[in-house]
């Protein structure tokens, strides 16, 4: 076992992704720098009566072009089959399967899995059958017989948000520390965070990090739509999504998976793995505030980026060696809220301060839509081809700037840039707040 | 670079069917009592069991666990919520620290943002009333659901919070919120391994400096129709109708187990570093000296093949060791998972005989679920909670179990004053995850 601090470097080895623009590295990237949307209306389910309509769904996706026997994976839900696919791609970036030393039990996995959906037509039947007018209420013994006889055992089980670590376990043949985080949409970047932590105290060598989530379900949009947080514009979808806009209405809800693979420096080099980034920094915070409004003041968004910035050894307030800030760019949380875009304006200048205009941040979430649980994870990978090839993706629908919001959001083209160091926010409904840094190789 | 900081277990807060903190536990597994009961918050009997440990009002109203000021937000807690912010409360006031929700005009013991939060939790069931309420006004004229009117006026009628009720994340957000936590905070949704893994990555965040306490653990009621089918489903559940004996339904290690009945429950622990601790004059109940972690590979989700031979049992209790540097013939007792679900046991069994050989036979089990069922999520922190406690106190509880248990000191037993230098505690999830913490006499 390695002990801290002598061999604690951690790189990005693979990366692979399930997204509403795709599910392929490289074709999703560009399309990304081209401003496409993926945004559609929902035909999921029949939405066409709800306040809204539209979403970022995956479509075309084949799971058995990812896995070795589909048929272990019969009974997997949507979540797990998205996670497999995007974890397929980057085992296969970092070409794990070449290594004949490759010790199983140091690789992890650690991923913001969201929970599974719900099996909707024989839950509902089942409530439905059990309703009792009178009482108000629902009869424990009706119910019980409709859902025996209506609803799939393996389908009821495979909603427990930790049965994409199962199945992806069972595919790749960790035995390493495995988790499930699910800290709403923060979760996947926290999940990268605790990875890299797990690597760097020595618990595993390779960790699996990403997320995967779709909330493109009947409850998923009635409930974020209760809450009056999506995006309820009429006309063009592609046009709804358009975060930092002074006309922004709310998020617009995507689905899909982010997998990265991250590794000990000293396992990558030793087989001969090309990093593609080295992750630097992570910090985690609580609002602690309340559960339905972020703290006014981005309190915890600061508190998140600062304590990424002070493991990743970064002085906000200094410029580098070539006379830039110290961060080039910010993918930000920026779903398209009033109050998040604001506030995660406040926090960027509260941390960055004479400096954070001259640090570009855009929002992938204006072409992906809000991955939810996995958009930490797909944003990282953006953050990695940004370094990568020394470009931008774009804010796109980012006609309409907000007069209070003036920071430079990348409004609707992609632009190169001389780009070393990103920085990535995710924030979570209820508090929760998480940052990842990462640093060109 | 200094090595990590040590860190200890300064306040346990179990919440079960006997009631939040610790002395009503211990006193009911000293009696002999278990808190599995016949279900009476719906009609069971279509059940394969129609038994649950369950906490009743009288013994835990959440009310009291919420700050006045706070009482609001009390109406968008699902039980889960309940159960872990009534846990933290039972956690902090044994700890004897002051937070925001015990006084708001009180300097805090540890500064907000050096307190994280770690709790793990399940996937939690929509209200059935509340839901089918709103569904059954959007019917068609044959009863089914009209998704045309749902999404037009139906949805209108849950109330605008609803879904926040049920995200997962929310016992640590409204914790934090309550006891004012700005340090790291994560939930984790690993079923029966929560627990062990939140208290894990607390001791982690400690060590590395990130954080000078946490609170950490988990909590989880399954005593709902879905939560309850999901287990029997899932092939978890004994058979109990009518008339059972609820002392002799959870049998772990018992040639005649027949599976495990739900509680509601959980436990927030303190963790905190030791020289916090010792700065404050605290004497810790146990060290958290060892943390280790595991998957199975064989697991492919709703099969859930755990290995039947243990490795990922064996593979986390040694990982756990060898970073407390603590040998397994220091381990006094263990603390299991010991659920009386027949594979798992089995699992446990093997994984725990590959660490400690022969000598397992003779190492003392500390066994909670046939007094408090099977918690989910929370299961592994009441047990860890035991564990601290079994340690500060130097004796194991008095044991039910209604089983013949060959091979393994798992047994029903008097409660005894034994000398325990370290406990291992494990837990193994649905899915096939697994979690151990080794936990150290304070010298």
């Amino acid at each position: 076992m390695t002990s801290p601090g002598a061999d604690d470097r951690v790189v990005i080895t693979g990366m692979g992704w399930v997204t509403p623009l795709g599910h392929e590295l490289e074709s999703v990237w560009k399309r990304l720098l081209a401003g496409e949307s993926g945004i559609a209306p929902i035909d999921r389910f029949d939405a066409r009566t709800f306040p809204t309509t539209f979403a970022g769904q995956v479509r075309g996706y084949d799971l058995a072009r990812f896995v070795k026997d589909p048929a272990v994976h019969a009974g997997a839900g949507l979540n797990t089959a998205f996670a497999l696919g995007a974890a397929r791609q980057a085992w296969t970036q970092a070409r794990l399967d070449d290594d004949a030393r490759l010790d199983r039990r140091r690789i992890g996995l650690y991923l913001g899995a969201g929970e599974g959906v719900l099996d909707f037509d024989p839950y509902v039947a089942s409530n439905l059958a059990g309703w009792d007018p009178a009482t108000k209420r629902v009869d424990g013994r009706r119910w019980v017989e409709a859902a025996l006889r209506l609803m799939h055992a393996e389908r009821e089980i495979e909603q427990e948000p930790n049965m994409p670590l199962a199945h992806l376990a069972r595919e790749f043949g960790i035995r390493g520390p495995a988790y499930n985080c699910l800290t709403a949409c923060a979760a996947s970047t926290q999940a990268m965070g605790e990875a890299f932590s797990i690597i760097r105290r020595g618990d595993a060598d390779v960790m699996i990090a990403g997320g995967t989530h779709t909330m493109i379900h009947v409850l998923g949009i009635t409930g974020f739509n209760r809450l009056t947080a999506l995006s309820i514009s009429k006309g063009d979808p592609t046009k709804a999504s358009k975060p930092f806009s002074r006309n922004r209405d709310g998020f617009v809800m995507g689905e899909g998976s982010g997998m990265l693979v991250l590794e000990r420096l000293s396992h990558a080099a030793r087989r001969g793995a090309t990093p593609l980034a080295e992750v630097v920094g992570y910090g985690s915070s609580a609002d602690a505030f309340r559960i339905t409004d972020i703290q006014p003041a981005g309190r915890g968004a600061a508190a998140a980026m600062t304590g990424a910035l002070r493991q990743a050894g970064l002085d906000p307030a200094a410029l580098d060696a070539k006379g830039r800030p110290g961060v080039h760019y910010i993918s930000a949380h920026g779903t398209g809220t009033q109050e998040n875009d604001s506030i995660e304006t406040a926090a960027v200048k509260r941390v960055f301060g004479s400096l954070a205009p001259r640090i570009p941040m855009s929002s992938v979430k204006s072409m992906f839509g809000h991955l939810i649980a996995a958009a930490g994870s797909v944003e990282m990978i953006t953050c990695v081809l940004a370094i990568r090839d020394r470009v931008l993706p774009p804010t796109i629908n980012l006609h309409e700037p907000d007069p209070a919001l003036d920071l430079d959001y990348v409004p609707n083209q992609a632009r190169t840039a001389d780009v070393d160091v990103c920085l990535s926010n995710s924030f979570g409904f209820g508090g929760q707040n998480d940052t990842v840094i990462i640093r060109r190789f | 670079m200094s090595g990590p900081r040590q860190v200890v277990i300064t306040g346990v807060g179990p919440i079960t069917a006997f009631g939040a903190g610790m002395e009503p536990l211990w006193s009911a597994l000293e009696e002999g009592r278990t808190g599995i009961a016949p279900i009476a918050a719906f009609d069971a009997s279509g059940f394969r069991s129609r038994f649950a440990a369950f906490v009743p009002v009288e013994r835990f109203d959440p009310r009291n666990a919420v700050p006045k000021s706070y009482r609001k937000a009390a109406k968008v807690m699902s039980r889960d919520i309940e159960l872990a912010v009534g846990a933290a409360a039972a956690a902090i006031a044994d700890a004897g620290l002051v937070t925001r929700g015990i006084d708001p005009e009180a300097t805090p013991t540890i500064a907000p943002d050096r307190m994280g939060c770690h709790i793990g939790a399940g996937l939690i069931a929509a209200e059935v009333d509340e839901l089918t309420a709103a569904l059954a006004a959007s019917t068609n004229p044959d009863g089914s659901l009209s998704l045309a009117r749902w999404g037009e006026s139906g949805m209108q009628n849950l109330t605008p919070l609803w879904m926040l009720k049920y995200l997962p994340n929310m016992l640590a957000c409204h914790v934090t919120i309550i006891h004012d936590c700005q340090g790291p905070s994560n939930t984790i949704t690993c079923a029966e391994a929560s627990g062990g893994l939140s208290i894990g990555e607390s001791m982690r965040v400690i060590e590395r400096g990130d954080a000078d306490a946490c609170l950490s653990g988990g909590a989880e009621s399954k005593l709902n129709p879905m939560g309850l089918l999901r287990q029997q489903f899932a092939g978890r559940i004994c058979e109990a109708g009518e008339g059972a004996d609820p002392a002799r339904l959870v049998r772990p290690y018992s040639s005649d187990a027949d599976g495990t009945v739900v509680g509601e429950g959980g436990g927030i622990l303190v963790l905190e570093a030791a020289e916090t601790a010792r700065a404050r004059g605290r004497r810790p109940l146990a060290t958290v000296a060892g943390f280790g972690a595991a998957q199975a590979a064989a697991s492919d989700g709703a099969g859930v093949r755990l290995d039947p031979a243990g490795e990922e049992v064996s593979a986390a209790i040694e990982r756990a060791l060898a970073n407390a540097g603590v040998r397994a013939e220091e381990v006094d007792a263990i603390a299991p998972f010991a659920s009386g679900i027949p594979a798992v046991d089995a699992v446990e069994r093997s994984g725990l005989a590959r660490v400690f050989g022969d000598r397992l036979a003779r190492i003392p089990l500390i066994t909670v679920v046939p007094n408090v069922g099977d918690c989910a999520a929370g299961s592994g922190a009441i047990s860890i909670a035991l564990a601290a406690t079994s340690l500060a106190r130097q004796r194991l509880p008095r044991r039910l179990n209604a089983g013949a248990v060959e091979g393994l000191d798992a047994g029903a037993a008097p409660g005894r004053d034994v000398p325990l230098r370290a406990v291992v505690a494990t837990s193994v999830g649905l899915g096939g995850q697994v979690a151990a913490v080794v936990l150290r006499r304070i010298a």
